[in-house]
């Protein structure tokens, strides 16, 4: 296959060319309350072709290897098409190497009815938690090969295993329907979804709970986020903004974006890297060839660096990071987050609401979203924080703020990070791509919070 | 299709096959130039057959031998669910417009002369803003066999315009964007032009705005944004069937405003949400949800339908898996009050354009909640200018219980919605 691939790439003229090949192998099961919805089996196969001349790019993507050379010949006849100026691309040195995918407990040794009867137990601890209407479960495993090889003369091959696991308990009554989740994912690991029995319960409990649960007044608020939504609230508040792709070509951006700047207390330092090993979103090399690295977005408060494709970090005179990603072959590589988190400081938990006479202690996560200036995160679970204690649960609440205050405003950092690793991330189409996130408990002055 | 078949049949009571086809080509812009051209190729097929008595399922991307496949679905089928429905065998429908052969012979530089234009004017209008996105045309082709006999297969086309621009200014960042969709060309690029100039003339300046109920203007991309993922989690047949959804025993009753009528309509010529029949090859056709505010029916798969006692409404649909209940194209019927008017009774209110994180609440309830990503005060009977910093919580059906006012602006979303401005009487602010 690699002389197969080189003699492609050598017989074309580009200034930059790659070609990507993928073959993967995935099951699902799903449920609707008693059903089983699905059971079944997904087979890939497909390949792209990029190309880069004088600036501009040229993608081709296809189904069969047999379209491969009439592919590239495509991508780069578009690819002159469009570029009119001059190519800048960080160099990166030949590597040959081959990545055998990694997992502890390889789910798709696991047999199918294995797989269904720990499902089957889940459900049901759900479906027989009085006042739960009905549940949704899916879980999906997927190994997948990776073959690259470009015109630096880099062949690397890399396999790995993804599994997810997703339940949702769903309650009602007199018209009132509430729900609980509960996502977990992992690289190559089954046993992360094995023995969930107890936050399984507690999460239809939860769920039968939040029917009687008040309704929230929303307003500014100091809120504590638990570790998990305080990981979806660094992807969301600042790891985006840290993609270089909305920032090399738009000069106001890049002002705003300069290194050096203040976006929070000394306390403060983001990480994100694929180079940190084991979590979701590690792998050895990006899909451009560049080696994952572990970068820290701000240190000690200050904007330090950011997420690099070879093209934004050519352009803005910066070292690749190795964060050029590609859900599939049907998409070209675009600056992408790997494993983002708020490294631990000193403070426990107590201390952090002890203060605090009337606040929101939000935990878990449904999801979130950001326009890069502005964000929203929304809760799986909520309490008031009242007079220093937790006090009654609420119903759950969406946050909101805006980057350039909003990190200013944590002012306390706890001492223990965990991460999450049961999300997926999307941009332009490509979603959901694995993603680890994480952070310890936060507290937030001065948060927007949705409600009625 | 018809190998597969043929193997599926030695193992198999019954099988379908179902194959999608489809070439793509994108051309995409950023910081205001062309910057890439794609094309994307792909092929998928998929695979249902019922082996003593059970569904089994499998599907591939790409090439892969006919007999993997079948072998792929006789082993789900131990696990699957007990088969329910037979897959349809007659199948003859009326026809539908949804092939422009145009649309193959755009080529690739009148794509970017068009999306270059819209670009031109919109730079020309307001300095600094930097817009990306982009033209694209397609083609895909439907195809669906099964061991009953039955076969169909439909081609369509899609043209797409889709571009935002981005304002930095101050520290504070302006979105503004349009989306336009259809099965055939779309040559005049001045709506879209016109219709991203009118947001950055409304979003000139910000306005304050303080915490409070007050009277909400929703504009067609607000609604499509906000109020209509809970109305189609609501009136899918299979939340129906879960009793999830708070309409379960509301068919025939009043739950919404008299003057809202809400459409699944794929038999419209040339949207790209049309379509002859749907993914299992069942008949499509113009389903009323919601008629003069009351709750008409639920839209259904073979499958669901089967299990609730109903018939398939033709709203199967395959989303990466199984079929599962759908909607093609939904209209909600426009009424007689121009935006501007809307605007002028209202002494204080907000218009939301955009809504961001809408979609992360409780959709089951129909709760909403969301960061106004891009919205209007109104103060006398005039928009001042833009909100920041801002969320609205509300309910869609407490929203639309009673509106103040149906606009006469209806427009498709990206090809899948259309809808007028809706005037509710009260939605709940927080600011900063």
């Amino acid at each position: 296959m690699q002389d197969r691939l080189f003699s492609v790439i050598r017989g074309l003229k580009a200034d930059y060319i790659e070609v990507r090949l993928d073959e993967s192998q995935s099951s699902r099961l799903a449920y609707r309350g008693e059903r089983l919805e699905e059971a079944g089996r997904t087979a890939s196969t497909g390949g792209c072709v990029r190309a880069l001349i004088k600036g501009g790019w040229g993608f081709a993507s296809f189904n069969s290897i047999d379209r491969l050379a009439e592919s590239a010949a495509t991508a780069v006849e578009q690819a002159s098409h469009v570029g009119k100026g001059r190519s800048e691309f960080s160099p990166s040195r030949a590597v040959i190497d081959k990545i055998e995918a990694e997992y502890k407990k390889n789910p798709v040794e696991v047999p199918l009815s294995a797989k269904k009867s720990i499902l089957d137990e889940y459900n049901s601890i759900m479906l027989g938690t009085p006042g739960i209407q009905t549940t949704s479960v899916g879980y999906a495993d997927i190994k997948k090969k990776v073959i690259f090889a470009n015109s630096d003369g880099s062949y690397i091959e890399q396999s790995r295993i993804d599994l997810n696991l997703r339940l949702s308990a769903i309650a009602s009554r007199d018209g009132d329907v509430q729900q609980v989740g509960l996502s977990i994912g992992s690289k190559g690991d089954f046993s992360t979804v094995e023995g969930l029995q107890e936050r399984v319960g507690g999460i239809a409990r939860r769920a039968v709970a939040l029917l009687s649960a008040p309704e929230f007044k929303g307003g500014t608020f100091t809120v504590v986020l638990d570790p998990v939504l305080a990981g979806v609230f660094v992807h969301e508040a600042f790891g985006h903004l840290s993609e270089a792709d909305h920032i090399y070509e738009n000069p106001q951006m890049r002002d705003i974006m300069v290194l050096g700047r203040s976006f929070g207390g000394q306390h403060l330092n983001i990480v994100d890297g694929a180079a940190v090993p084991g979590l979701r979103g590690s792998y050895s090399y990006d899909d451009e060839g560049t080696p994952a690295s572990k970068t820290y977005l701000i240190k000690e408060g200050v904007l330090n660096s950011r997420l690099h494709s070879r093209e934004t970090a050519a352009k803005m005179g910066e070292k690749p990071t190795g964060n050029a990603r590609a859900i599939n072959f049907n998409f070209p590589p675009i600056v992408r987050m790997t494993n983002t988190y708020i490294e631990p400081g000193a403070t426990t938990f107590n201390d952090m609401i002890s203060g605090i006479k009337e606040g929101v202690y939000a935990r878990d996560w449904y999801g979130g979203t950001t326009s890069l200036e502005m964000f929203t995160f929304s809760a799986g679970e909520a309490y008031m924080i009242r007079d220093g204690k937790v006090a009654e649960m609420i119903r759950p609440v969406v946050l909101s703020g805006n980057v350039f205050t909003t990190l200013h405003n944590i002012d306390a950092i706890g001492d223990d990070l965990d991460m999450n690793q049961g999300g997926g991330c999307g941009k332009a189409s490509q979603s959901p791509l694995p993603v680890s996130n994480g952070s310890p408990h936060i507290r937030i002055q001065n948060c927007l919070v949705g409600g009625k | 299709m018809e190998q597969i078949l043929d193997i599926a049949r030695r193992s198999a009571q019954s099988a379908e096959v179902f194959r999608v086809t489809s070439i793509r080509t994108p051309v995409h812009f950023e910081a205001n130039r062309l910057k890439q051209i794609q094309t994307k190729e792909s092929v998928a097929t998929a695979l249902r057959l019922v082996k003593d008595g059970k569904m089994g399922f499998a599907q591939a991307s790409g090439h892969i031998p006919p007999a993997d496949l079948v072998n792929m679905a006789l082993e789900t089928s131990q696990f699957g669910y007990q088969a329910n429905f037979a897959f349809p065998s007659l199948m003859s429908f009326e026809k539908v417009d949804v092939f422009d052969p145009q649309v193959e012979h755009i080529g690739i530089d009148s794509m970017i002369s068009l999306g270059q234009s819209v670009i031109d004017a919109v730079c020309a209008n307001t300095a600094g803003i930097l817009c990306e996105g982009s033209i694209s045309r397609g083609t895909a082709t439907f195809e669906i066999a099964s061991t009953g006999g039955g076969h169909a297969s439909c081609k369509r086309t899609n043209f797409s315009i889709s571009l935002d621009g981005m304002l930095v200014r101050d520290g504070d960042i302006l979105y503004v964007g349009d989306i336009r969709s259809s099965c055939r060309p779309i040559l005049d690029p001045s709506p879209v032009t016109g219709e991203i100039i009118r947001q950055l003339d409304l979003a000139r300046t910000n306005a304050p705005i303080k915490s409070g109920n007050m009277p909400v203007i929703f504009t067609p991309f607000g609604l499509a944004g906000s109020l209509l993922a809970p109305l189609i989690s609501a009136f899918n047949g299979k939340t129906v069937l879960d009793g999830a959804s708070p309409l379960k025993e509301k068919r025939g009753m009043p739950v919404f405003d008299s003057r809202l009528m809400l459409t699944d309509d794929p038999t419209i010529p040339y949207q790209p949400g049309s379509t002859p029949f749907d993914d299992e090859g069942v008949p499509a056709r113009r389903n009323a949800l919601i008629d003069h505010g009351k709750v008409v029916q639920f839209y259904y798969d073979l499958h669901t339908a089967a299990l609730a006692g109903a018939s398939s409404t033709g709203n199967g649909s395959r989303g990466g898996g199984m079929p599962s209940p759908s909607v093609h194209a939904l209209v909600i019927e426009g009424g007689n009050v121009s935006q501007a008017d809307m605007i002028k009774d209202l002494k204080e209110g907000i218009v939301i354009e955009q809504l961001m994180g809408a979609e992360q609440g409780n959709i089951l309830n129909g709760d909403f909640s969301g960061n106004v990503l891009l919205g209007y005060k109104v103060e006398n009977g005039e928009i001042t200018g833009r909100v920041k910093d801002t969320m609205v919580s509300g309910n869609v059906y407490q929203l639309l219980k009673e509106v103040l006012a149906m606009g006469s602006d209806s427009r498709w979303i990206a090809g899948y919605v259309s809808t007028p401005s809706i005037c509710c009487p009260s939605i709940a602010v927080s600011a900063k």
